[in-house]
C-alpha cells in the first residue's frame, strides 16, 4: 500500500526530532573536544622549556606578550608568567632582595639602593608543567589534568573554583580569574604548539633566555643544552617532575 | 585590593598576594569540629557507658546535627562555582582529599548521625506521628519512615542497632574531623600546614570545641529552661574537657617544639609571621587566653574543691574562653598559612570585608543559623526526659 500523507507526516516528524535530538546530543558529546590541530600526534610531544639566567635581561617582553596572547586580566594579582629581580649581596645567599613589580610587566626601573658588590639577575617563572604535578593530585573533580603530551591544563568549564590547586602548587603560578571565577594558569599556549607555533614568551624573547623544547624530539636543541649547561629545577625537594630547567640558577632563588 | 597590595612586605610571588582562603574556610573546619566533638561526647555515654553524660546525649547528637547541616554552606559561598560543587559527587577524582572527604561528610551524615537520631528517637516520632495533627503529623510520620510499630522487640532492636551504630560512629566522627586535618596537611607546598601530626592536632582541638559546646548548650538551656544542672553530669564533661584540652595542648606544643628544633627553611619566615601578623591572634587569643587561661582554669576545679555556684561559673567561663581559642587556631592554621609567601620572602595582609559573599556579615550568618536550626530540631524532637507525649487525638468520626 502507498504511503498515505499521514504516514509521510508521522515518519518525518519522528526522523526529523530523532535526528534533531541526536545531533543535539553529539553536539553535546563533541563540545569539549578542542579543534583538531592537523597532524599534532600527542604521543609524539613531551613538552618542557629552558630558561637561561644569563640571558635574561628583564625587559618584560615575555609577560606583556603573554597576558595579550592569553587574555590575561591587566592587574598586578595575576600572572601566568612573571620575572622576579634578584640582588643577592654578598655572602647573603639566604637573605637577597627580590622584587617583581607588576609581575615585571613594565620592566625594571632601577632599584634605589642596592648593596655594593651584590650579584644581580632576573628568573623569569611560569607553571612547571610537572610530570607529578601536586595541583593536578588535589582537583576534586579531575578540572585540571595532565595533557599525555605533558602540559598541566584546566578545563575551565568543569572548575568548581575551590582553590586546593592554588594552594597545592608550590611555585605560586596559578590564579583565580576574577571573570570567571574558576583557576587559570600557563597553558604553554597550547593552542600554538600544537600548530607548530611556539609560545608567545618565547617568540617575543630578545635574547633567547626562554626556548620551548620537546624532550621527545630528538633533533631539538634542548638535549644539547640539557647537556651542555648546569641546569636546574625551582624547588627539587618537592619532588614534582617540574619541566622548566633553569641554566646557571642561583642557589638563592626561591 | 590595591590597599593589600600596598600593605605587602618584603617579596611575594605575584599571584600569592590576593588570599584564597577566606572567613568562610575558617568557620568550615570549626564547624565540622564542633560536630565531631559533640558527638563524641555523646559516644561516651553509649559506647563507654559513662552513665554521667546521659543528660546530654540527646541534645549533643541535636547539636551535632543542626552544625553538621549547616557545614556545606561556607563552602558553596566560597566556591566560584557552587553550581558544579555536585560533580564532586559524580565525578571525584580520587586523588583528591577535598573530593573523597565529599563522601566521608555524606556517610556521617546519613550512615551515622541521622540514623542514630532516628533509632533513639523512633518511639517517640511514632508516638507523635499518633497523636498529632495536619502538617506536623504529616511530618511525623515522614520521619518514622512508614514504620508504626514501637513493640518491645522493634525497641530492643532500635537499641542493639543504636549502640551499633554509635560504634562505628566514633571511628567515623574521628575520620570526619581527621580527614579535614589531613586536607591542610597533605599540601606539601606549604610548609604551615604539611604534617602528619595535622589530622590529629585538629581531630583533638575538635574533641574539645564540641565538648565545650554541649557544656555551654546544657548550662544554657537548663538555665533557659528554669531546670536545675545535674553537676554530675556537668563535672564528669567538664573533666572530659580537661583531659581533651590536656591532649590537644600537648600536641601542639609538640608541633611547636619540633618546628623550633628543626628550624628548616621555612621556619624563620613563619617565626616572623607569628611574632608580627599573627600576633594577636596566635600567641594572646589562641594561646593564652584560649588555652593556657581555660586549662588553668579547669585545673582548678579538678584540684580545688569549689562550690557548685563557682564551678559553674568556671565552666561557663573556661567553655567560652575554648570556643573562642579553638576558632583562633583555625584561623592561625587557613589564615595563617596564606600570609607568608612561599618564597619565605614576604608577607602580605587579609582584608575581611563586612557585607560582601565571604565576608563577615555571612560568617556571623553562618554561625548563627545552626542554632537556629537547632531550635526547630529541639521543638520537634525535644531531647529531654519529662517531654509527656500527648494521647491520641480523638478520631472525627467518634462523638
Amino acid at each position: 500500500m502507498p504511503t498515505t500523507r499521514r504516514e509521510l507526516l508521522q515518519k518525518g516528524s519522528a526522523l526529523l526530532l530523532v535526528s534533531g535530538a541526536a545531533a543535539a546530543a553529539l553536539d553535546a558529546v563533541l563540545a569539549g573536544t578542542p579543534e583538531k590541530a592537523e597532524g599534532y600526534r600527542l604521543d609524539e610531544h613531551w613538552w618542557a622549556m629552558i630558561i637561561d639566567i644569563g640571558a635574561c635581561i628583564g625587559c618584560g617582553n615575555c609577560v606583556r606578550a603573554c597576558k595579550i596572547e592569553n587574555d590575561v586580566p591587566r592587574e598586578p594579582y595575576y600572572f601566568r608568567t612573571w620575572v622576579e629581580r634578584y640582588h643577592v649581596p654578598p655572602g647573603e645567599l639566604e637573605h637577597p632582595l627580590v622584587d617583581s613589580p607588576n609581575g615585571g610587566y613594565d620592566g625594571f626601573e632601577d632599584r634605589a639602593t642596592v648593596p655594593a658588590g651584590s650579584k644581580s639577575f632576573f628568573v623569569p617563572k611560569l607553571c612547571n608543567h610537572c610530570a607529578h604535578s601536586p595541583c593536578v593530585q588535589v582537583c576534586p573533580v579531575g578540572a585540571t589534568f595532565e595533557s599525555p603530551d605533558g602540559v598541566v591544563l584546566v578545563d575551565a568549564t568543569y572548575c568548581l573554583g575551590c582553590r586546593y590547586c592554588v594552594q597545592a602548587c608550590p611555585y605560586g603560578c596559578r590564579y583565580i580569574d576574577p571573570r570567571t571565577g574558576t583557576v587559570n594558569k600557563c597553558t604553554l599556549c597550547y593552542h600554538r604548539i600544537t600548530r607548530g607555533l611556539t609560545t608567545a614568551c618565547c617568540e617575543t624573547c630578545p635574547t633567547g633566555a626562554r626556548q620551548l623544547g620537546d624532550l621527545k624530539n630528538p633533533a631539538d636543541p634542548i638535549h644539547e643544552f640539557l647537556r651542555t649547561h648546569t641546569v636546574h629545577v625551582l624547588k627539587p625537594q618537592m619532588a614534582t617532575g617540574s619541566k622548566v630547567y633553569y641554566a646557571a640558577l642561583d642557589g638563592s632563588v626561591r | 585590593m590595591e590597599t593589600v597590595l600596598q600593605q605587602v612586605q618584603g617579596f611575594m610571588y605575584p599571584n600569592e598576594i590576593e588570599l584564597q582562603w577566606s572567613i568562610l574556610i575558617v568557620l568550615y573546619p570549626f564547624i565540622t569540629g564542633l560536630v565531631a566533638g559533640a558527638f563524641i561526647l555523646a559516644s561516651l555515654e553509649k559506647v563507654f557507658r559513662v552513665e554521667a553524660v546521659k543528660p546530654t546525649y540527646r541534645l549533643a547528637l541535636l547539636t551535632a546535627l543542626a552544625f553538621l547541616l549547616v557545614a556545606p554552606l561556607p563552602l558553596q559561598l566560597h566556591l566560584g562555582h557552587p553550581e558544579r560543587s555536585l560533580e564532586m559527587y559524580l565525578t571525584p577524582h580520587t586523588s583528591s582529599a577535598m573530593a573523597m572527604f565529599g563522601f566521608v561528610y555524606l556517610w556521617y551524615l546519613m550512615a551515622v548521625l541521622v540514623l542514630e537520631i532516628w533509632l533513639d528517637y523512633r518511639e517517640e516520632i511514632v508516638l507523635r506521628a499518633r497523636s498529632s495533627k495536619g502538617v506536623l503529623r504529616l511530618l511525623y510520620r515522614v520521619m518514622s519512615l512508614g514504620v508504626d510499630t514501637i513493640s518491645s522487640r522493634s525497641r530492643e532492636i532500635d537499641e542493639k542497632l543504636a549502640r551499633l551504630i554509635t560504634i562505628i560512629g566514633v571511628p567515623s566522627a574521628f575520620l570526619l574531623h581527621g580527614y579535614v586535618g589531613f586536607i591542610f596537611g597533605s599540601v606539601k607546598a606549604n610548609p604551615w600546614w604539611s604534617t602528619p601530626l595535622m589530622p590529629i592536632v585538629f581531630l583533638f582541638s575538635a574533641m574539645v570545641s564540641g565538648i565545650a559546646l554541649v557544656m555551654l548548650m546544657y548550662m544554657v538551656v537548663s538555665w533557659w529552661r528554669r531546670t536545675g544542672i545535674d553537676m554530675r553530669c556537668l563535672d564528669t564533661i567538664a573533666r572530659y574537657l580537661f583531659y581533651a584540652f590536656i591532649i590537644d595542648f600537648s600536641l601542639e606544643l609538640l608541633d611547636l617544639v619540633h618546628r623550633i628544633y628543626e628550624a628548616d627553611e621555612s621556619f624563620k619566615s613563619l617565626d616572623f609571621m607569628v611574632h608580627t601578623r599573627l600576633f594577636t591572634s596566635q600567641i594572646v587569643i589562641q594561646i593564652v587566653l584560649g588555652t593556657l587561661l581555660p586549662l588553668g582554669l579547669l585545673l582548678l576545679t579538678q584540684v580545688a574543691r569549689l562550690s557548685e555556684r563557682t564551678r559553674k561559673t568556671v565552666y561557663g567561663t573556661a567553655g567560652v574562653l575554648t570556643m573562642v581559642g579553638i576558632f583562633a587556631m583555625r584561623w592561625n592554621v587557613v589564615i595563617g598559612g596564606q600570609l607568608f609567601s612561599k618564597s619565605f620572602l614576604g608577607y602580605t595582609v587579609y582584608k575581611l570585608d563586612f557585607a560582601t559573599r565571604e565576608g563577615l556579615l555571612p560568617a556571623i550568618a553562618l554561625m548563627v543559623l545552626p542554632f537556629v536550626i537547632l531550635a526547630v530540631l529541639v521543638r520537634l524532637l525535644p531531647p529531654w526526659e519529662a517531654a509527656a507525649v500527648p494521647p491520641p487525638a480523638r478520631s472525627k468520626v467518634e462523638g
